[in-house]
C-alpha cells in the first residue's frame, strides 16, 4: 500500500523533507491561479506549473511555468501534482502526469466523464501512482502540507484522521473537531463522484497504520456503497482506534441526483439506512448533525 | 438521467435488440391512431423516468376500443413516485415462455462495467434470484463471455444464441454512449424460442454528455433546472415549503436531513457550488422566487472559497429589488461570516449563530 505520508513529507534524511514539491496543472487559469496562490500561502511548496503554450513565464515572479509535464517533472523531480483544468481536459492532464512519472496525482476538477476517470484509473495502476478525486477537494496535512482548495481556518495539527465525500461537510466537521481540541493529522477528500480514485476503503489503509493516530472520521453520503465496503474492512480488520461516522442524504428523494454526480440512491443502493446499518454493526456511532461528530468522538474515547 | 423506456427502446433497435412492435404517444387522439395501426390486444405502458409502475397501474392490457377509451386517460393520468406521464408507449401483447434478466452497469466500487445476468427476471433487480456477475473490464463483451453467461443461465440453442447476441450488443450500446447502467428486464424468451426486450432501461452518465450531442434530445429538465445548470449552481426541486439554499452539496444534504429531523418540509435543494458569484446567487433567488410553494428560505453556508459576503450581498439586492418578500433564515460560517452578518443586520434576514437555531425558527416562521 502507498505510504502516503512518505509521498506527502518525505524521509527526515531527504533534502526537501517536509518540503516535498507540487506541480500545478492548469496554473494560469482563474480557478487554477487562485488555489495555487493560497497553497503556496498555506506553505505547500510549489515548484511549478504547467500550461500548454505558456512555458517559459513564471507564476507570481517565482513559479516556473511549463508546456507539459514531462519538462516540469524533469526540472523539479516532483512526485505530486494537482490538477485545476476543465473537465473535458482531465484524463489527458492525468495521462500527462502519470506518464511523466507523477506518484500522486490529486484530481480537483467536478463533472469529469466516468469513463475518463476509470482510464486515468487504469493508467495509475500501471504506473504505481494514487489518484485523490476527481471532484475532491484535495489532501492536506494540517499546518504542513495543503493539496486542494480546502480553507485553512476549519483544520488544526492534531491526531484525527477525517476521510469526506464532500467538500464543505470536510471543513464543517472539521471546523467541530478543531473547536472541540481535536487535531487532524491528516484529511483526504475522496470525492463526490461515482467512481473515486482512491476509495474510502484504499483512504482507510492509508492512515490506519499512522503510529500515534487517536481517531478516525468518516463524511459518507448517500450513494454507491464505499461506505459499507469500509465498515466491513473496519471489522475484518480489528481497528479498534475510536471512530465516528456521519452520513448526509438521509432525507433525499431516490433516484434523485443530491448536487453531486455519486449521490444517488438506487432502490436499495446507496441508502443511508444502509450505511448507517453497516456503521452500527462495525460499532461505529454514526452522528445525526456535523456538530454531534466530537461529542460522539469524545464519548468513544472515554470508553 | 434515467430515459424513458421507449427511448431506452430506440437505443435498443438502433444497436439490433430485438422487440415487439410498439409506438409512442403524448394524447388520446395520437393514441387511437396508433392504435389502429398496432392492432388489439396490445399494453397501454405509462412512460415515466422511476420503476414500480406495474405495481401502480401503469401497465394495462387492453383489447378493444372501449377499453382503450377508458384506460388510456387512466394511465395518463396516474403519477408515480411523484412523476407524471411523459408520454403512452402502446406495446403488442407477447405470448412468453419465460422472463430473463440481463443488465450492464458501471461497477463504482469495482472500477470497471459489470454484467448481471439472471434465468429469473421480471422482478425488481433487488429480488432477482441467482445472479450472475461478471466484471467485464472497460471493453466489449468477447463472444467467449458472452456465451459463458447464457451458458451459465442454464439455455440452450436458439436462446442461448439470442442472448448471448443482445448481451454483445447491449455492451456495445452501453461502451458507446457512456451509460451508467443498461438494463433489459424482463428480457422474454418467446415460444420460438427466440428472445425479445420486453422492457428497457437506461440511464447516462451526464457529465459525457459534451461527447453525446446524438443523446441530447432525451433531456428533459424543467426551466428551472435549465436555468440553475447555465448559472453553475445545482437545483433539485423537492414538494415542501422551505428553500433550502446553501455551498457544497454535502452540506445542503445535510441541512435537508436536519430539516426533516426537525419537522420542516423542503422545497428545494440548492447548491450554490464552489464559484458562485453574486450574480449566480442572485439568479438562484430568482428561481426561488418563482416556486409558489416556497414560504421562508434557509440559508446554511460554510464560507470557503465562496466568500460569505458574495452570497449576502445577493440578497440585499434581492430584497432591494423586492424579489423575495417571505422570511429567510440564515446561519452563515467560514470566509467574512462577520463582515457577511454585519451588511445583513437589519435586513429581512434573521440571522443565527448555529444551524440547529436557524432550522428551528424556519419551521416555526412557515407556520405562521
Amino acid at each position: 500500500m502507498t505510504n502516503i505520508f512518505e509521498l506527502l513529507k518525505g524521509n527526515p534524511e531527504d533534502s526537501d523533507y517536509e518540503k516535498k514539491g507540487v506541480i500545478v496543472q492548469g496554473i494560469t487559469g482563474s480557478y487554477g491561479s487562485i488555489h495555487a496562490k493560497q497553497m503556496i500561502a498555506y506553505g505547500t511548496n510549489v515548484v511549478a506549473g504547467v500550461t500548454p503554450g505558456k512555458g517559459g513565464q513564471k507564476f507570481e515572479e517565482t513559479v516556473p511555468i511549463y508546456n507539459t509535464m514531462q519538462e516540469a517533472v524533469d526540472e523539479t523531480n516532483a512526485k505530486i501534482s494537482i490538477i485545476y483544468v476543465p473537465a473535458k481536459f482531465f484524463l489527458s492532464a492525468a495521462k500527462d502526469a502519470l506518464n511523466s512519472g507523477i506518484k500522486l496525482l490529486v484530481a480537483i476538477p467536478e463533472h469529469v466523464p466516468i469513463r475518463d476517470t476509470m482510464e486515468a484509473l487504469q493508467l495509475a495502476k500501471e504506473k504505481g501512482a494514487v489518484i485523490i478525486g476527481p471532484n475532491t477537494p484535495g489532501i492536506m496535512i494540517p499546518e504542513l502540507i495543503k493539496i486542494g482548495i480546502m480553507p485553512p481556518m476549519p483544520f488544526k495539527a492534531g491526531k484525527i484522521a477525517v476521510l469526506s465525500k464532500s467538500g464543505t461537510l470536510l471543513y464543517e466537521i472539521s471546523d467541530a473537531l478543531t473547536n472541540a481540541g481535536f487535531g487532524q493529522s491528516i484529511t483526504i477528500g475522496i470525492g463526490g463522484d461515482p467512481v473515486n480514485g482512491t476509495r474510502l476503503i484504499d483512504a482507510f489503509e492509508m492512515v490506519k497504520d499512522i503510529p500515534d493516530l487517536e481517531g478516525l472520521v468518516i463524511v459518507g453520503e448517500i450513494g454507491g456503497d464505499s461506505e459499507e465496503m469500509l465498515a466491513q474492512k473496519i471489522i475484518d480488520s480489528g481497528f479498534n482506534k475510536p471512530s465516528v461516522a456521519y452520513i448526509a442524504g438521509r432525507a433525499a428523494p431516490k433516484e434523485k441526483r443530491m448536487g453531486h454526480a455519486g449521490a444517488i440512491v438506487m432502490g436499495t443502493y446507496g441508502s443511508a439506512e444502509s450505511k448507517v446499518s453497516m456503521f452500527n454493526k462495525a460499532n461505529i456511532p454514526v452522528a445525526k448533525r456535523p456538530a454531534e461528530v466530537p461529542v460522539l468522538l469524545a464519548g468513544k474515547m472515554e470508553k | 438521467m434515467q430515459l424513458l423506456e421507449f427511448q431506452a427502446k430506440e437505443l435498443f433497435r438502433e444497436y439490433g435488440i430485438s422487440l415487439l412492435d410498439s409506438i409512442s404517444s403524448t394524447n388520446i387522439e395520437e393514441g387511437r391512431k396508433h392504435a389502429k395501426e398496432l392492432g388489439y390486444p396490445f399494453v397501454i405502458k405509462i412512460q415515466v423516468p422511476v420503476g414500480g409502475r406495474g405495481k401502480a397501474g401503469g401497465i394495462q392490457k387492453c383489447q378493444n376500443d372501449d377499453e382503450f377509451d377508458i384506460k388510456y386517460p387512466q394511465v395518463m393520468d396516474l403519477e408515480i413516485k411523484g412523476e407524471k406521464a411523459r408520454a403512452i408507449l402502446l406495446e403488442k401483447m407477447a405470448d412468453i415462455k419465460k422472463e430473463l434478466y440481463l443488465s450492464i452497469f458501471l461497477n463504482r466500487s469495482k472500477r470497471c462495467y459489470t454484467i448481471i445476468a439472471s434465468a429469473e427476471g421480471g422482478v425488481e433487480i433487488e429480488s432477482v434470484k441467482n445472479q450472475i456477475i461478471k466484471e467485464i473490464g472497460l471493453g466489449d463483451v468477447s463472444d467467449e463471455i458472452a456465451n459463458e453467461v447464457a451458458k451459465e443461465m442454464g439455455l440452450e440453442g436458439i436462446t442461448a444464441k439470442g442472448v448471448a447476441d443482445t448481451l454483445k450488443k447491449l455492451s456495445k450500446l452501453t461502451i458507446e454512449k457512456e451509460a451508467e447502467l443498461v438494463e433489459i428486464n424482463p428480457l422474454a424468451i418467446m415460444q420460438d424460442d427466440t428472445v425479445m426486450a420486453l422492457d428497457g432501461k437506461f440511464v447516462t452518465d451526464d457529465n459525457a454528455n459534451f461527447r453525446h450531442d446524438e443523446l441530447l434530445k432525451y433531456q428533459e429538465k424543467s426551466e428551472i433546472e435549465k436555468q440553475a445548470e447555465k448559472s453553475g449552481f445545482s437545483l433539485v426541486e423537492l414538494d415542501g415549503d422551505i428553500a433550502v439554499v446553501g455551498n457544497g452539496a454535502g452540506l445542503v444534504m445535510s441541512t435537508l436531513d436536519m430539516l426533516s429531523d426537525n419537522g420542516g418540509k423542503p422545497a428545494c435543494f440548492l447548491d450554490v457550488g464552489g464559484g458562485a458569484t453574486t450574480e449566480s446567487v442572485y439568479e438562484a433567488l430568482t428561481l426561488i422566487s418563482k416556486l409558489d410553494r416556497v414560504k421562508g428560505i434557509l440559508v446554511n453556508l460554510y464560507g470557503g472559497i465562496v466568500k460569505t459576503t458574495v452570497v449576502a450581498e445577493a440578497f440585499l439586492k434581492a430584497y432591494e429589488n423586492n424579489l423575495i418578500d417571505i422570511p429567510v433564515f440564515s446561519r452563515l460560517k467560514g470566509t467574512e461570516s462577520e463582515k457577511a452578518k454585519e451588511m445583513l443586520q437589519g435586513s429581512r434576514t434573521n440571522m443565527f449563530d448555529s444551524i440547529e437555531e436557524a432550522i428551528n425558527a424556519a419551521v416555526m416562521g412557515v407556520k405562521k
